[in-house]
């Protein structure tokens, strides 16, 4: 279980999180929605490490995530980046198997690329890919090939950083049926971050609306619609008007 | 007044802060050091890198300069009788300094404004937070390798700029400026001592670390967006030149002051 309390993030003088409290359960999609700036990705950030909070705590199974054996923390991990983040210097197939060529989880350079094409086999890609450079893939492969990356080591919890922005409708389809179905044939936690209300919907066990710092509303995705909250309402209807200023 | 005096105050503190993160920065390289694990293959690349494809805009940069010295010294030592020196003056004013000062600068815009461009857009493409994600330690993947390559391959790039630019020299004093092959040779040979050699290797391998340091370091604190990119490698080696010079200048007191 992923856990957040009293969550502060601050960047000079914009307070980014002001007290977030938010639990994952394990085994559950959980996506957090919210405007543009909201800290969205400051939140899963904080989770990982790569961003320290002011104050609060996060823990990961009763384990503050600052402490202890970060490789080992770490390991548990896949996260697929907004933009992909692939390294440019490096083969499609090695961007997959990063993890496996080197470090605890480290394999046979032969077993790494097999694991490598067989996940871009997963992701709909074909072996063809896994020689070819990062520059050389339209958006929607590279976003995929993040999206191999990120489950090549089979973690437990998987990240997903608007796993659809920039892509065309099919394509971004595609993305949230691979997700939904390799989170549940995984059996991973994933936690998603999104303002894609189509990828809420295809994605979520659960979600929360971050807003103003902190967590607005949370609940099942099937209560969304009735949340009761003008702040979640005006948001997942994309409403000009309402408690949220659309100019921020 | 009091306005001046807080700008001044703000700056010395601003500078003293740079000062801090540099040094905390080249701590944390050099403790990575000894502590594994090594990325051999990233080692491999940076050499290749940093050494190998640098070799020919050293060779070109040594041989002008060597050139146009023997050109300078004859014109300049035929105002008092003294055209003769060009050999040891051309083979001490590369070896002691030219050579490193010009490989060190050449490589400060070759190599230091690479990595720094190559770092800085792996960050704001969030890769270096990939990296991490990938229990990969940045410094240890980026960092280490390209200082501890620059460090190690520039002795070699200063030698051979070395040995270009006396040839440089020998080439436009034998053919240019009458001098007998053999008798500049063994002048060249005679008037080095074993310091001038080690004095130019060492500066080599200070202005390497330099070079990639800097880098490093500009291209890890880069900010967001292609103007983040560009102040970073504008700064980067704005800021090896300068660290270059100043430590040939103390280089130079070190090994010769006496």
């Amino acid at each position: 279980m992923i856990t957040l309390s009293g969550v502060h993030k601050t960047f000079g003088t914009n307070a980014v999180l002001r007290g977030v409290d938010l639990s994952v359960a394990k085994g559950e999609s959980m996506v957090v929605i919210g405007g543009s700036g909201t800290g969205k990705s400051v939140l899963i950030k904080s989770v990982l490490g790569l961003v320290k909070p002011d104050s609060g705590t996060i823990t990961v199974d009763g384990k503050d995530v600052n402490k202890g054996d970060r490789d080992a923390f770490l390991a548990r991990f896949g996260m697929l980046f907004q933009g992909g983040a692939l390294f440019d210097s490096l083969p499609v197939w090695q961007n997959v198997a990063f993890r496996l060529l080197r470090g605890s989880l480290k394999k046979p350079k032969d077993q790494a690329r097999a694991i490598a094409v067989e996940k871009l086999r997963r992701v709909g890609l074909g072996s063809d890919v896994a020689d070819r450079l990062p520059a050389e893939l339209s958006g929607g492969m590279q976003k995929r090939v993040g999206l191999a990356r990120a489950i090549a080591a089979e973690p437990e919890i998987i990240f997903f950083d608007e796993p659809t922005t920039g892509l065309d409708p099919i394509m971004a389809g595609v993305i949230n049926d691979l997700i939904r179905e390799i989170v549940t044939e995984m059996g991973a936690t994933a936690v998603t971050i999104t303002h894609d209300m189509t990828s809420v919907r295809a994605i979520a066990d659960k979600v929360a609306m971050l807003h103003a710092g902190k967590i607005r509303w949370t609940g099942p995705v099937g209560d969304m619609d009735a949340s009761g909250d003008p702040y979640v309402d005006q948001f997942i209807h994309g409403r000009a008007t309402g408690p949220i200023a659309a100019v921020r | 007044m009091i306005g001046a005096l807080a700008s001044l105050g703000a700056g010395v503190l601003g500078l003293l802060a740079a000062i801090g993160r540099l040094a905390a920065f080249t701590g944390q390289t050099i403790s990575h050091l000894v502590r594994p694990p090594f990325y051999g293959r990233e080692f491999a690349t940076a050499l290749l890198q940093i050494g190998y494809f640098s070799l020919p805009v050293v060779g070109l940069t040594a041989f002008f300069t060597g050139g146009a010295l023997a050109l300078q010294i004859y014109s300049g030592g035929a105002r008092f009788n003294a055209e003769s020196v060009v050999p040891q003056i051309v083979a001490i004013g590369m070896v002691r300094e030219l050579g490193p000062v010009l490989v060190g600068l050449m490589i400060a815009a070759r190599v230091t404004s690479s990595i720094a461009a190559e770092i800085a857009t792996m960050k704001v493409t969030e890769q270096i937070d990939a990296l991490v994600t990938l229990s990969t330690h940045p410094m240890k993947y980026l960092t280490l390798p390209r200082v501890l390559a620059a460090t190690l391959v520039m002795p070699i790039l200063v030698g051979v700029g070395d040995i270009i630019g006396i040839y440089g020299g020998f080439l436009v004093g034998t053919e240019r400026l009458g001098f007998n092959a053999a008798a500049y040779l063994q002048n060249t040979a005679d008037f080095l001592e074993p310091s001038d050699i080690v004095s130019s290797l060492a500066k080599g391998a200070v202005f390497g670390f330099i070079a990639a340091l800097m880098g490093c370091y500009y291209g890890m604190n880069s900010e967001r967006g292609a103007m983040g990119v560009g102040r970073a490698t504008k700064s980067s080696v704005v800021a090896a030149a300068i660290l270059i010079l100043t430590a040939n200048f103390l280089l130079t007191e070190a090994f010769f002051s006496a």
